[in-house]
């Protein structure tokens, strides 16, 4: 970077550490925010771009390293509501927006407007309201329930509540990841005007693309450490492409080519409606094949519907969804997921804490959780039949754990997770159904999965891998099925599954274009 | 003994260490509290809470909250003593059946099971809030108790049933026999056997618990259809001990079975706590009230000191748990 007057930092964090049980997500990370222009963080899932972030708003304290706020002294935020006094906002790359209040309600939520009588002053609410959706360009009206919205509008409504609260220091995570190409470019000018008007912009994006029309600066991170520094255009895409990679999934793992055996599954015009606020479908008409020994990527943007179509395969939508699904040729028809179960289904779902794992029991007892039969002597528990019969499988997927005893809260990601994969493995499933298999798991972990997944599928299993990276996608299906806003909108083969293609497919514009 | 070793001994052991104490305390303040017959009264005094209590603990295990327990066991009570006293008429015809002691008993577990079946039904069927559907049958057994006895106590049981509450064998009391064994019985129930690790499942997390394929509705089911069954038990011993079923027995005494389950250590929030706590959190609330009354503490303050010493243990029990999570 080049040397500044100290004066328009508003941002200088440095040597910033952060662990989570298992995981060193930031090994001293030092980063600074400058009046009127825009950091882009770039680096890998997991490389602690989101961790950083959360610590410059707010959301948990570092455990070492020091933040100065505009010159000031070192400060420390015991909550969110700390950063935003200090003029620093943050839009989330989750939705954290609450379906049932209106657009207004949800901008200024905590921060009304209130009338001489205290209570709350709806039409000073309105007002203001409408004039940050003017200058999102977006056509709704202030008293619409924001569960009524598309994602991408859902995603505006995110950023307009950041601009609501006037911040000084604004921190965007994937703002882009459901929007239209227009709504980018509206998003792109007030990138602009906050530039002109003196606030400090930090970007975390996947999209070199986009670093083009917005960036000033840049920040690359890998593995929780600050890999490179630079001015926009002082670097090319190459070199920091190299820079952010090294664990690409392709380079930390080889898929084994496997020839497709016989059909598995087969799901035709899978329905699951809304729960009447939103979208209509959530899953829209989808159908899909699955084939032994082969793995079916599933790739679409927040909202797709990815994870509802998996849960339904599972039978958790029974009575609300309708469709036929069919298993080794039989009709299947599940009430429930011990259904599915018993039809040789398994599902290792997106948020395991949950829905994945029981927090206050041991190790042990979540991975014998889904068929105790084994472990019985006489009708009754057996501890030690039961550690006989799961303990293979724990050291199969090399679940790393003081003893299988421990509470299962105190592992890491990683190590939930492979107790998840024990669990359903102890079952002798023919389909697994993976929602996100990596999510918030560090990168060993994650090329030990993406392993078991391959060795998986060699052993004759059929795999449906649900993820929104798409390097983990390409890296491991051999097929892939595009879904966007509830439909599916492509398939490719592997060798078909460009990031181009597969991308333009799940964007909601081009769903359009494709419908018409 | 590392610091973090001794800490979480103590926090293992926290519920038997008062319970020391106390006993020390009481032994030293007053000579009437450590002999044998006291020993017996206190063990009879609990055995009513501690078969509440053990529903309760599966309950709340479970992930819900039971607040019927108390007018079950009225209703139950009275139900017993009836069929024993008068027999049931059979509407519209000239049928009479006359109950037995043992007929009397089954009619009791059975009352109360169904009753708690039908809390689990509105749980499961309805997904009522267990607060909601409980309160719910609070009142209609209370209503229900009074209807069938019009508002006055069914006395004169017969020795044969007084015994139940009363008598002994081997030198023990029968309502402590009861206890010992039903704590037995849930004891393994909770930690060996298949349906009590998906209890333990359903209340620690009851999403995960489904997606494993565990049917949570039937596990609900048997829940309460188990706590209103021992319900009726504890209403046996109460209506046998006073030879007399009383309208109001068991008020109240929901609350008096959920504060020794939570002294007992087991979390309000599900999926973690034990049978094993919950009788030592009868035996503190027992030795407590014993004590106080030995000592000539007025009850207003009796309860006054176990309010605070619920607060404390859940309070403990807190920090217990935020320590383990950071």
């Amino acid at each position: 970077m080049t040397s500044a007057a100290t004066n328009d930092v508003l941002i200088d964090a440095t040597g910033i550490e952060k662990s989570f049980p298992g995981v060193r997500a930031l090994a001293g990370v030092s980063l600074q925010v400058r009046a009127g222009r825009l950091v882009a963080l770039l680096g890998e899932n997991g490389a602690g771009k989101s961790t950083l972030m959360n610590i410059l708003s707010g959301v948990f304290p570092p455990d070492a390293g020091t933040i100065r706020v505009a010159g000031g002294e070192p400060v420390r935020f015991a909550s969110p509501r700390d950063a935003q006094a200090l003029g620093i906002g943050i839009v989330h790359q989750e939705l954290n927006l609450i379906p049932g209040l209106t657009v207004a309600e949800n901008i200024w939520l905590g921060r009304e407007p209130r009338t001489a009588a205290g209570l709350i002053d709806y039409a000073r609410l309105h007002a203001d309201t409408a004039a940050i959706l003017t200058r999102l360009d977006l056509p709704v009206d202030p008293e619409t329930l924001v569960g009524e919205l598309r994602v991408g509008q859902q995603q505006l409504i995110e950023i307009g509540k950041a601009l609501s609260a006037d911040a000084r220091v604004l921190i965007l995570d994937e703002p882009t990841s459901s929007l239209s190409s227009h709504e980018v470019d509206v998003l792109f000018n007030v990138i602009a005007d906050l530039k002109r008007a003196g606030v400090g912009l930090v970007y975390i994006t996947h999209k070199f693309e986009e670093l083009a029309r917005i960036c000033d600066d840049l920040v690359i991170m890998r593995d929780g450490r600050l890999v490179g520094t630079a001015t926009y255009g002082e670097l090319t895409r190459d070199a920091l492409v190299r820079l952010m990679a090294g664990r690409e999934p392709k380079e930390i793992f080889q898929k084994t080519t496997t020839t497709p055996g016989a059909e598995l599954l087969r799901a035709e015009k899978i329905v699951l409606p809304g729960d009447g606020v939103g979208r209509r479908f959530l899953v829209d008409h989808v159908s899909l094949t699955l084939r032994r020994g082969e793995v079916l990527g599933i790739f679409g943007l927040i909202g797709a519907g990815r994870t509802e179509l998996l849960e339904t395969l599972f039978g958790q939508h029974a009575g609300r969804a309708t469709g036929t699904v069919t298993v080794e040729g039989r009709v299947a028809r599940f009430r429930g997921p011990a259904d599915a179960i018993a039809a040789g289904l398994a599902f290792a779902p997106e948020d395991r804490k949950r829905d994945g794992v029981v927090l206050p029991m041991s190790v042990l007892a979540n991975a014998s959780l889904a068929d105790l039969r084994p472990a019985l002597r006489g009708g009754f528990v057996s501890p030690a039949r039961e550690h006989a019969h799961i303990a293979t499988y724990l050291e199969r997927f090399r679940v790393k754990t003081p003893s299988v005893d421990e509470l299962i809260i105190n592992l890491s990601g990683g190590n939930q997770q492979k107790v998840i994969l024990a669990k359903w493995l102890a079952t002798g499933p023919k389909i697994l159904l993976l929602d996100e298999p990596t999510r918030g798991i560090d990168v060993n972990a994650k090329r030990e999965i993406y392993t078991f997944i391959d060795e998986l599928t060699q052993a004759g299993l059929g795999l449906i891998v649900v993820s929104s990276e798409l390097p983990e996608i390409l890296a491991l299906a051999d097929r892939v099925l595009v879904l966007c806003e509830g439909r599916a909108t492509a398939e490719f083969t592997r060798a078909d599954a460009t990031p181009e293609r597969v991308l333009s497919a799940a964007l909601p514009d081009r769903a359009m274009a494709l419908a018409s | 003994m590392t610091s973090p070793d001794y800490k979480a001994f103590f926090a293992r052991f926290r519920s038997l260490l008062a319970l020391g104490l106390m006993v020390l305390a009481l032994s030293l303040l007053s000579d009437r509290f450590l002999t044998p017959d006291n020993g017996w009264n206190i063990l009879r005094q609990i055995s009513v809470n501690l078969c509440l209590s053990i529903g309760m603990t599966l309950v709340i295990l479970g992930g819900g909250i039971d607040l019927s327990v108390g007018a079950i066991l009225g209703l139950a009570g009275a139900v017993a003593a009836g069929l024993l006293k008068h027999g049931l008429g059979i509407p519209g015809t000239t049928l009479w059946i006359e109950f037995t002691v043992f007929g009397a008993i089954l009619a009791a577990v059975f009352v109360g099971g169904a009753a708690g079946w039908c809390n689990g039904f509105a749980v499961t069927r309805f997904k009522l809030p267990p607060f909601v559907a409980t309160l719910g049958m609070l009142s209609i057994a209370r209503g229900l108790t009074m209807l069938w006895t019009g508002g006055f106590p069914i006395t004169g049981l017969g020795d044969d049933f007084g015994h139940i509450g009363t008598g002994a064998f081997l030198g023990m009391p029968l309502p402590v026999w009861i206890m010992l064994a039903l704590t037995a019985v849930f004891v393994v129930v909770t930690k060996r056997t298949r349906f009590g690790r998906h209890l333990y499942a359903v209340g620690g997390n009851e999403r995960a618990a489904r997606l494993t394929g565990l049917n949570v509705a039937r596990i609900k089911l048997a829940i309460y259809t188990l706590a209103g069954a021992l319900a009726g038990v504890a209403g046996l011993i109460v209506t046998a001990r006073l030879d007399s079923a009383q309208p109001n027995a068991g008020l109240g005494y929901e609350l008096d079975s959920i504060a020794a389950v939570v002294i007992g250590g087991t979390s309000l929030s599900g999926g973690r706590g034990s049978v094993a706590g919950t009788v030592l959190g009868c035996l503190i609330i027992g030795v407590l009230n014993n004590g106080l009354f030995l000592l000539n503490v007025s009850p207003f303050w009796q309860q006054v000191i176990k309010g605070g010493v619920i607060l404390l243990a859940v309070a403990l029990d807190k920090m217990n748990s935020k320590g383990r999570e950071t």
